[in-house]
């Protein structure tokens, strides 16, 4: 760096710099620039340089202003223990400091890291294909969308959703859905699953997409899944079913219900509770496969007949096929899938039902223990839950959900009289402690 | 400079490192201890059952068998790839930082007061008025800004159905406007590798939503008629969009926002050196001007009236969401860390020393380099030898070899961007290594790599016979 008041991220010596300046035969560094006088920039941006130890202790210092709280949340961002091996493992530079694998004979590791990744997902999906991550179950259910209207001729432009979804998913897909002239339109449901009967009068010729999630955004699992895939079979339009990758570890397989793509939250396993960061899943049957959007890993074969692993069907993609890719991804979240594929290892299938299963039963338990408190009713929807479950309460959601503040808890409102509460191993232990203040507040 | 990448061999069965599931599966029978009804479970779940110690060694090979920017030189031209800060990573993983997105604002004030720090941060650096951090990458900050310009324009009754891009634009740019529903009008580059006035004066009119600019351009020209170039748009009511790929090079010696730019997004991997993650998470924060602030994703954060805690706020005219939650935060973390290690002379000096590096490594390449001032980065031509076949034979050398055949306006491209974080010998390895491979024999061309985990793979037999998963090797 050159002197004291540089980046010291560049190892420059002032006598290096100079002897690089000569060889190119510039006078200073600012000769280099080639940026008109009207438009240059010579003023001061602020921003004071900290060291290291300043930062970190200015950043514990900004973050020790959230307050301590235990979470009983979800609502499509899910908490769960992520073994250390997991960080040790992905926190190898190899892993986080390198690029999109555009040079497979180097980066063999990585391409084989989410290969797996793909094939576990497959097997969670029971479907052939699965790409090497969308940035979040919200993008990924906008990319299929934007899917049905490229491969669904049908004569109309309707994408059906559920009536409860969550709202900032709802408000993604439509971003994804104005470039395709596709109108978004919510289809009733019946005590917290799709109403099939009311599907079967709406669906017809002018719909392209038929969403439905399992479990719902409420937690409920769907119980007539299967006739809403044939549904949508009758009308050519694409049935895309809404999960998570922990869910799908028990739940009915998609393929069995005839899902032609599977989209979701993968960062389930993997990941801890990040502010909403995610890993949005993409499956789909072979007849979509190349209209897949994002990254796909092949195999294939080196000039020594040996088993080498590349990116594959590129043309798809915008740095070929430009304005008629089949989506503008680029960067995805590659190494929020490795993170994924070693918890999903650690854990094993075992282990990984064994979390599900834990998921219903400590939702289950929790609700019936709130659901004996004057002025609450848990679960609200008759239905088995995995993970999460709604509350009616008597007096007004949004003031309870204050006072369990108060009393350290943060569970969702969901309307006026309406709250949703999630258990996980990461909160399990504190159960008694929530009921106990559920029973002070309400 | 030799290379020799790890590898472990497995002559008889043509493998380097099985797949996990090649070390042993499991299958559990999901209905055996199920809470649910048989006909709301699968009958069974199959997959890899390792144990602990295989799984460290397992990922600790594939991790041999990868080149990172830890490793070695990563030239990768229009990707930025520079050293990322390994305090940054600590940073983090604070668990305080580890909350819900669907907490209090009352409860999360520390977060609130990160994203607002950074907001404004970057504003600044962009000198841009308003910024949202929600778009998860530099393609979603693309589509972000152009439905935030779509939606100006039909918020002022304008339909306007045209964006105009120049042919040595990233991919994404033209994807982007796609998914946001126009049309592509393509311009193409000047003589001198740069937009040609003329020809956006033709190209633009009633139906321009918008100009989608890189500056530096692709191959690190500065657009030296900018003005020019943001009266045209402006007058015929278009918007300029900057695309952020290459603002490593301006570091506070130019702002977008000086220029005329209107709406913006930032590549945090690719500025301020977030790692890339093998293909990420990434971040595209997306920086406008006042008159088009009311547009952005919601929510926004901001001080409230007293300046005593933090809010969100939903923008008067919002597009609505771009992602789920709140974006890829842990990687916004990490761009608040770098920005405030560096401060304003850190910043300008990484600009700085990447024009340097890249002009110094051209002058020691033997490859011409027909475009220039170029800045951070720029496109050297192979001429009659085969881009793609010289960086295969670099890779040989210890160091990872440029973007190669783009742009498509420089014949067999290299297109190479070395960063500030390589200092001079580190240069003129890589200067060698370009050398070497340009200078081998077709013979030796052909046959590289050697000395990589794996040699020459047949990319034409992986599109032709996809096989997806390791359920599609066992089918055959």
């Amino acid at each position: 760096m050159s002197g004291t008041s540089g980046t010291p991220y560049a190892p420059h010596t002032d006598e290096e710099t100079a002897a690089m300046l000569s060889a190119i035969g510039a006078e200073d560094e600012e000769a280099l620039f080639d940026i008109p006088d009207d438009v240059a920039f010579d003023g001061d941006l602020g921003i004071e340089p900290r060291t290291e130890r300043e930062i970190r202790a200015e950043c514990s210092r900004i973050f020790g202003r959230n307050d301590d709280l235990t979470e009983f949340l979800g609502r499509g961002h899910y908490g769960h223990y992520v073994p250390s091996v997991v960080d040790h493992l992905s926190d190898r530079a190899e892993f986080l400091t390198s690029y999109t694998q555009y040079q497979p004979e180097i980066s063999q590791g990585f391409l084989q890291a989410l290969f797996e990744y793909q094939s576990m997902l497959v097997e969670l999906t029971g479907l052939p294909v699965a790409n090497c991550s969308m940035y979040d179950a919200a993008t990924a259910l906008g990319e299929a969308a934007t899917l049905a209207d490229r491969v669904r001729s049908t004569s109309g432009d309707t994408v059906l959703v559920p009536e409860q979804l969550r709202e900032g998913k709802r408000e993604v897909l439509a971003n994804y859905c104005a470039g395709a002239d596709l109108a978004i339109e919510p289809y009733p449901m019946a005590d917290g699953n799709a109403d099939v009967d009311a599907l079967a009068e709406r669906v017809g010729d002018d719909v392209v997409m038929v969403y439905a999630e399992n479990p719902t955004v409420r937690g409920c699992i769907e119980e007539r899944l299967a006739a809403v895939g044939d549904l949508a079979a009758d009308a050519d339009a694409l049935f895309v079913l809404g999960s998570d990758v922990v869910s799908l570890a028990v739940l009915e397989e998609p393929a069995s219900v005839g899902a032609d793509v599977v989209v979701g939250e993968a960062d389930a396993l993997g990941l801890p509770t990040a502010y909403g960061m995610g890993l949005g899943i993409f499956a789909c049957s072979d007849e979509f496969l190349r209209q897949v959007p994002g990254r796909l890993v092949g195999a294939s074969e080196d000039a020594g007949g040996d088993r080498a692993f590349t990116l594959t069907l590129q043309t798809r993609e915008q740095h070929i096929r430009k304005e008629r890719a089949t989506s503008n991804i680029c960067t995805n979240q590659a190494w929020v899938a490795l993170r994924a594929a070693i918890h999903a290892a650690v854990l094993g299938p075992d282990g990984l039902v064994d979390l599900a299963n834990d998921c219903v039963r400590e939702s289950a338990a929790l609700a019936d223990r709130i659901d004996g408190l004057n002025g609450a009713v848990a679960p609200v929807h008759d239905r088995h839950h995995v993970r999460e479950f709604a509350v009616r309460v008597d007096q007004p959601a949004a003031a309870i959900a204050e006072d369990l503040e108060a009393e350290g808890f943060a569970v969702h409102v969901v309307d006026e009289h309406l709250l949703q509460v999630c258990v996980t191993d990461l909160n399990a232990a504190r159960t008694d402690d929530l009921v106990a203040a559920f029973e002070e507040v309400i | 400079m030799i290379h020799e990448q790890a590898s472990y061999d497995r002559d008889d069965e043509h493998v380097r490192e099985p797949l996990l599931s090649e070390k042993g599966e499991a299958t559990v029978d999901v209905t055996a201890d199920s809470p649910l009804p048989d006909d709301l479970t699968r009958d069974e779940l199959t997959l890899p059952a390792p144990s602990e110690p295989e799984i460290a060694r397992h990922y600790t090979r594939l991790s041999q068998m990868n080149w990172a920017i830890d490793s070695g030189p990563y030239p990768l031209g229009s990707c930025t790839m520079k050293y990322n800060p390994k305090f940054t990573e600590d940073v983090a993983a604070d668990p305080n930082a580890a909350v819900h997105p669907d907490r209090s604002e009352r409860s999360t004030q520390g977060n609130l007061e990160l994203q607002y720090r950074l907001q404004e941060l970057l504003a600044e650096i962009g000198g841009m008025d308003a910024v949202t951090l929600q778009p998860p990458a530099g393609a979603a900050g693309e589509l972000t800004g152009i439905l935030v310009a779509k939606a100006y324009h039909e918020h002022h009754g304008n339909d306007r159905s045209e964006v105009v891009i120049p042919a040595s634009a990233h991919g994404t740019n033209f994807a982007t406007a796609a998914t946001a529903g126009y049309d592509v009008v393509e311009l193409p580059s000047g003589d001198d590798g740069r937009v040609d006035v003329e020809a956006l004066d033709a190209a633009v009119g009633d139906d321009t939503a918008a100009l989608m600019l890189t500056n530096p351009n692709t191959v690190g020209l500065f657009e030296r008629d900018i003005t020019e170039i943001a009266e045209i748009v402006h007058d015929a009511g278009g918007l300029l969009y900057y695309d952020g790929a290459n603002l490593n090079a301006l570091l506070g010696r130019g702002r977008p926002g000086d220029m005329g730019f209107d709406v913006m997004h930032y590549n945090v991997h690719k500025t301020f050196a977030t790692p890339h993650g093998g293909g990420g998470p990434g971040a595209g924060p997306v920086g406008v001007v006042d008159e088009l602030a009311e547009f952005l994703p919601t929510p926004q954060v901001r001080e409230n009236e007293n300046a005593s805690r933090y809010e969100r706020f939903e923008p008067a005219n919002t597009i609505g969401k771009v992602h789920g939650f709140t974006g890829n935060w842990l990687v916004l973390i990490k761009a608040y860390a770098y920005v405030a290690r560096l401060g304003d002379e850190g910043l300008s000096d990484a600009s700085a020393k990447a024009v340097l590096n890249a002009n110094y490594l051209a002058e020691r390449i033997d490859l011409d380099v027909p475009h220039g001032p170029f800045h951070h980065e720029f496109a050297a031509t192979a001429g009659e030898r085969d881009a793609a076949d010289v960086a295969k034979r670099m890779l040989d050398f210890g160091v990872h070899p440029p973007t190669t055949k783009w742009p498509e306006m420089v014949p067999e491209a290299m297109l190479t961007e070395p960063t500030e974080i390589e200092g001079q010998s580190s240069l003129d390895d890589l200067a060698e290594a370009f050398n070497l491979a340009y200078a081998d024999t077709d013979e030796a061309l052909d046959a590289a790599p050697n000395r990589t985990a794996a040699s020459r793979i047949d990319q034409v037999s992986a599109a032709r016979n996809p096989r997806l998963s390791w359920q599609a090797l066992d089918d055959e």
